[in-house]
């Protein structure tokens, strides 16, 4: 019988990410950005395999990576956010407790699993000036590791992040209307493949928007994004 | 430590349901909050509110949905407005007829239902998947009804495929019959019904069919003693919603009440209707 190699926990969990970052890296990226009246998703994404999903009435998902994964994750989060609808009321279904049953989730198959997942994921709340202590939009990033964050005004997961978040960083501004949050949204996707624009009919974009009643997601159609970056 | 939803986590050894509908997520991940009367014994002693009247019938843009608001104890009164018709998604409606509070339940657990399937499919159910489904939480529901609790609700929305309003009735063990033109039931539905088979048009103008649907409420509240009236001094109308292309509308108050009172001057002034 031989005896396994010594290899640090250092080493492993170092081994580990880079792992979870090449596989996220291959893939494109996901924005998310709050507009005047609501919390836009969007992703570079020609196929017909969505990147973002509805969860509850307020809120949306955005995944990376890859695709058996995350979506598995939404479905996920789809089924915890219905039973505890369902088990306490509509309104006590929050981003926050996702965020963070994703964030140990993620986590926990990072420690404990052989192979990691090699997705970064997205919890988008957007405010309700009616629900009282939640009248502010909420974003939420969980990464490869488990590791979670907070974000106001925008968020970028995927595989060109950083250069992504830098041009944001310069040019985005809160309470921006729909149409210009869009085409600045498109621009820095635009960003990843040497700033190429991106046709609307390779863009996937869904909004929460606060004006709706009850189920607040909505998925923009190839016509309307059109007219919305027209403009 | 085990977060709801999340099964067992993630790895090879993932347990926990798979599936597209909400229902099954109830029953096989978390029993003990499932909804299940048949473990309870014989109901049949236990008074349990009863009574209505529910009525569904096509007009021109669609189908309308309407009931009263009474729910019963026996000979008493236990609520004077319940809700029995409830939007269950954009296009589709149900409306309630039997015990009430395991109705209720299932008009709830219709609605997530077809929710969730639409979020984790990415796509809704054709109006005939979501009768279907519907028909089968009523026969799962049949060792209560053989108890006494008896949930037989109607089913409506607007097909978008074939651009139509349709129906359906259901039995006790979950038998779903399409219907053409018009539906009632409930305590009081035979005399909705009555009153339909002599007022309805299938072309019928929006508000055409809204004094359809009070009129047949109103013949039903006359005959049937666990149907509720209108209520003016309370301010107790029946629900009534449309459901057409565009989607869901529920009539407001003060068109119920202005119909109703035209309805009940014509009347009293002993014209059309009088001795009905």
């Amino acid at each position: 019988m031989s005896l396994p190699f010594y290899v640090s926990p250092e080493q492993v969990m170092q081994d580990k990410a880079e792992y979870a970052r090449k596989g996220i890296g291959r893939g494109k990226s996901s924005i998310t950005l709050e507009y005047d009246s609501g919390i836009a998703l969007m992703a570079e994404n020609p196929s017909s395999l969505s990147k973002i999903g509805e969860i509850y009435d307020r809120i949306a998902f955005a995944g990376v990576g890859k695709f058996s994964e995350f979506d598995q994750l939404r479905k996920i989060g789809v089924r915890f956010a219905d039973i505890k609808g369902y088990q306490y009321s509509r309104d006590d279904v929050r981003g926050r407790a996702l965020a963070n049953a994703y964030s140990q989730a993620i986590g926990d198959v990072f420690t404990r699993e052989l192979k990691p997942l090699e997705v970064e994921v997205i919890v988008a709340e957007v405010g309700d000036p009616e629900l009282v202590g939640h009248e502010e939009s909420e974003i939420y990033r969980v990464q490869y590791d488990g590791s979670i964050s907070d974000h106001t005004g925008f968020c970028v997961i995927g595989g060109s992040e950083e250069e992504l978040r830098t041009y944001l960083d310069a040019n985005f501004r809160a309470h921006l209307p729909l149409g210009e949050v869009l085409r600045l949204g498109r621009t820095a996707l635009g960003r990843a493949t040497d700033g190429a624009t991106v046709a609307p009919e390779n863009l996937e974009v869904c909004i929460l928007e606060k004006a709706r009643i009850g189920r607040k997601f909505r998925r923009l159609n190839t016509d309307e994004l059109r007219q919305h970056l027209g403009g | 430590m085990r977060i709801p939803g999340f099964g067992s986590g993630f790895g090879t050894s993932s347990e926990g349901y798979r599936g597209s509908s909400f229902l099954e997520l109830l029953q096989v991940d978390y029993p003990h909050i499932a909804f299940d009367l048949s473990r309870f014994g014989n109901l049949e002693r236990l008074e349990v509110p009863h009574g209505t009247t529910v009525l569904a019938f096509k007009y021109a843009d669609g189908v309308i949905v309407a009931g009263d608001r009474l729910a019963t104890e026996g000979m008493r009164v236990a609520s004077r407005d319940v809700q029995k018709v409830y939007a269950t998604d954009d296009h589709s409606m149900i409306a309630i007829a039997g015990a009430a509070g395991p109705a209720i339940e299932m008009a709830r657990i219709m609605r997530i239902e077809l929710e969730h399937y639409e979020k984790i499919e990415g796509q809704g159910l054709e109006i005939d998947g979501k009768a279907n489904k519907l028909s089968q939480m009523i026969r799962a529901n049949l060792p209560a009804a053989m108890q006494g609790l008896v949930v037989v609700p109607l089913f409506a929305g607007y097909d978008l495929r074939r651009k139509q309003g349709r129906m359906w009735k259901f039995d006790v063990t979950g038998g779903r019959y399409e219907e053409a033109e018009f539906e009632a039931t409930g305590s009081g539905g035979l005399y909705a019904r009555e009153s339909l088979k002599k007022s309805h048009r299938a072309s019928a103008t929006k508000d055409e069919a809204l004094e359809m649907a009070v009129q047949a409420l109103t013949d039903a509240a006359d005959e049937d003693r666990g149907t509720g009236g209108i209520d003016t001094v309370r301010g107790i109308f029946p629900t009534v919603i449309y459901c057409s292309e565009p989607g869901i509308e529920q009539a407001t108050e003060p068109a119920i009440r202005g119909v109703y009172e035209s309805i009940m001057a014509r009347r009293a002034n002993g014209r059309a209707g009088a001795r009905r």
